[in-house]
């Protein structure tokens, strides 16, 4: 093993840890915006994982879109709903947990019997690279144009939506007496040429 | 073109013909460039709150910082100095681990970017494919940063600042791409060194700002409000919210802020050099000099020069948009929160999108002059 291969498996092993770490804390701690940091960092990790795989493009709007877009209106939507409530405590809550934590075993020992059961046929296509932003242009214009634009049509309904959720279409009529008025006697203003 | 002087090539060549396996030498290598581009941009951010004294004093007609060193270029020193040593504390009640974390979420991207700023044909850490494209990506970081620093102060004023800044920093960024990705287009390559070398040629009149004087402005006016500059500082406005997300920081953690901030902007200034200004090029061609006088271009002492003289010319041009940001800055009064975003969303993004199918349409029309 050479030095370059140590690096990346020491990078692999970092990066997977500190990915599946904070996916667990997401998951796991109660307060909600430690769970909104720790996805970001979920994100970066995966960012990293990319950048192993030598896939640059994809890592860059990895951080781009997930840890720069997702990540920041999770955040903001955490922050600016002001909605504090005490937490009153459910009679046997634990029934709730055991049973979440039962389907997710579940699912999760599905799916990784699903994986090893699947014999997964390794490519040996040597990879892209630096070239990998022609080659994805190139998909985005021929073989993949309709889900890219499917995909921006879609994009483009969330943004009406969020246009038609926020604006306002009603604007309250001010009225003469609405208007503020300084709590003073109104004086009559004195001209300097009068004597 | 010449490739001018190499230094990796050649440091690496000294290691292994005096002996040294070749993995070992790139790995003695990697953490040179690194270490001197992280002195180098502690330097640069420092001489630039210098300037930003002594241009604000001149712009008030005061003298500035003048005991301490000559023309009291020894400020910035005392400045991090007494950053050093002042008690490094924590408001009552605020998120420890937030608290202390944010800082360095702003700091580091920025840092991180200047990995694909060229000073020269081989003079970058990295020249790597994906460029530009990661300066973008890293400066989206940011905001994350900002809102952790907001919401781990345990103030109102703080987390009003830090949401203020979030939201600015997302808003600038778009026209911000959109005018880079003209640049992009005309070049086609995200790498910085391809972009400059897009611009060599015919010396000051190959540069991009003549075939992209709108996306020059949209970029520095996005950059600025990037930067938090003073026509949209708003997440600092005194007046308003103290001192916004930094309100509650002292000590080591301000610096970070600080210099995170100083370095962003020369950060900025440097791209604007690159994108626009033809990076490390002369406005007169060295090789067209060199040809002239009758040298060879491959001649050492020539390329020394050529070297040094793309360094200085990289570092003028942005000090140059500096000076530019720092007189603004002292000129133009602040702007209020709902013009920053009409700004942005309602006149540069509409701008920067007519730019980029401007782009387009000359580089079919004329792919001579727009890289076709």
């Amino acid at each position: 093993m050479n030095l370059a291969d140590g690096v990346q498996l020491v990078s692999f092993g970092i990066l997977a840890l500190m990915m599946i770490g904070a996916a667990l804390g997401v998951v796991l701690l109660s307060n909600i915006v430690y769970s909104a940091f720790l996805l970001g960092l979920v994100f970066i990790s995966m960012s990293g994982l990319y950048i192993l795989l030598n896939a640059g493009f994809v890592a860059a709007a990895q951080i781009l879109i997930y840890v720069g877009a997702v990540s920041v209106l999770i955040l903001f939507g955490i922050m600016l709903v002001n909605k504090r409530e005490d937490y009153v405590p459910v009679p046997n809550a634990w029934i709730g947990t055991v049973a979440t934590a039962s389907v997710c075993a579940g699912l999760f020992a599905l799916l990784s019997a699903m994986v090893l059961a699947t014999p997964w046929a390794i490519s040996s296509a040597v990879p892209v690279g630096d070239g990998a932003v022609v080659v994805i242009g190139k998909h985005f214009f021929t073989d993949f144009l309709l889900p890219f634009e499917l995909a921006s049509v879609l994009l483009l309904m969330a943004l009406v939506g969020a246009i038609v959720l926020a604006r306002r279409d009603f604007f309250p009529e001010q009225t003469e007496e609405d208007q503020l008025v300084l709590p003073e006697r109104p004086r009559e203003l004195v001209s300097g040429g009068q004597k | 073109m010449s490739s001018g002087i190499d230094l990796q090539g050649s440091f690496i060549q000294l290691l292994t013909d005096s002996g040294l396996p070749i993995g070992v030498a790139k790995t003695v290598w990697i953490p040179l460039p690194m270490l001197i581009i992280v002195a180098a941009v502690t330097v640069l951010a420092l001489v630039s709150t210098w300037l930003e004294r002594k241009v604000s004093a001149a712009a008030q007609q005061r003298i500035g910082p003048e005991y301490m060193g000559p023309f009291g270029l020894l400020a910035p020193a005392a400045d991090v100095i007494k950053l050093l040593f002042k008690e490094n504390m924590l408001p009552a009640k605020t998120d420890p681990w937030l608290f202390a974390i944010a800082p360095l979420m702003v700091f580091i991207p920025v840092f991180l970017s200047y990995l694909i700023v060229p000073f020269g044909q081989n003079m970058v850490i990295t020249d790597l494919n994906i460029g530009i494209f990661l300066w973008i990506a890293l400066s989206s970081i940011a905001p994350v940063g900002l809102l952790m620093a907001g919401y781990a102060s345990n103030n109102k004023y703080s987390l009003l600042g830090g949401l203020r800044a979030a939201a600015q920093s997302i808003s600038y960024e778009i026209p911000l791409s959109l005018s880079v990705l003209a640049i992009v287009m005309m070049s086609n390559s995200l790498s910085t060194i391809d972009i400059v070398n897009q611009q060599s040629g015919y010396g000051i009149l190959s540069w991009n700002i003549w075939r992209q004087p709108i996306g020059f402005l949209i970029f520095w006016i996005a950059a600025l409000a990037e930067c938090e500059r003073m026509p949209f500082d708003l997440p600092e406005a005194e007046e308003e919210l103290v001192a916004g997300y930094q309100t509650e920081y002292g000590a080591v953690k301000f610096m970070l802020f600080y210099a995170g901030s100083y370095a962003n902007l020369v950060l900025s200034a440097l791209l604007v050099a690159v994108l626009y200004l033809g990076g490390w090029e002369s406005p007169i061609p060295v090789s067209w000099l060199a040809s002239l006088i009758g040298v060879s271009e491959s001649t050492p002492w020539l390329q020394v020069i050529a070297a040094s003289l793309g360094i200085v010319m990289t570092l003028f041009k942005a000090y140059l948009m500096i000076f530019l940001a720092v007189l603004l800055r002292w000129t133009v009064p602040r702007v209020r929160i709902d013009q920053l975003l009409d700004l942005g969303w309602k006149f540069l993004l509409p701008v920067s999108l007519v730019n980029l199918l401007l782009t387009a349409a000359l580089k079919l029309s004329f792919p001579v002059a727009f890289g076709g």
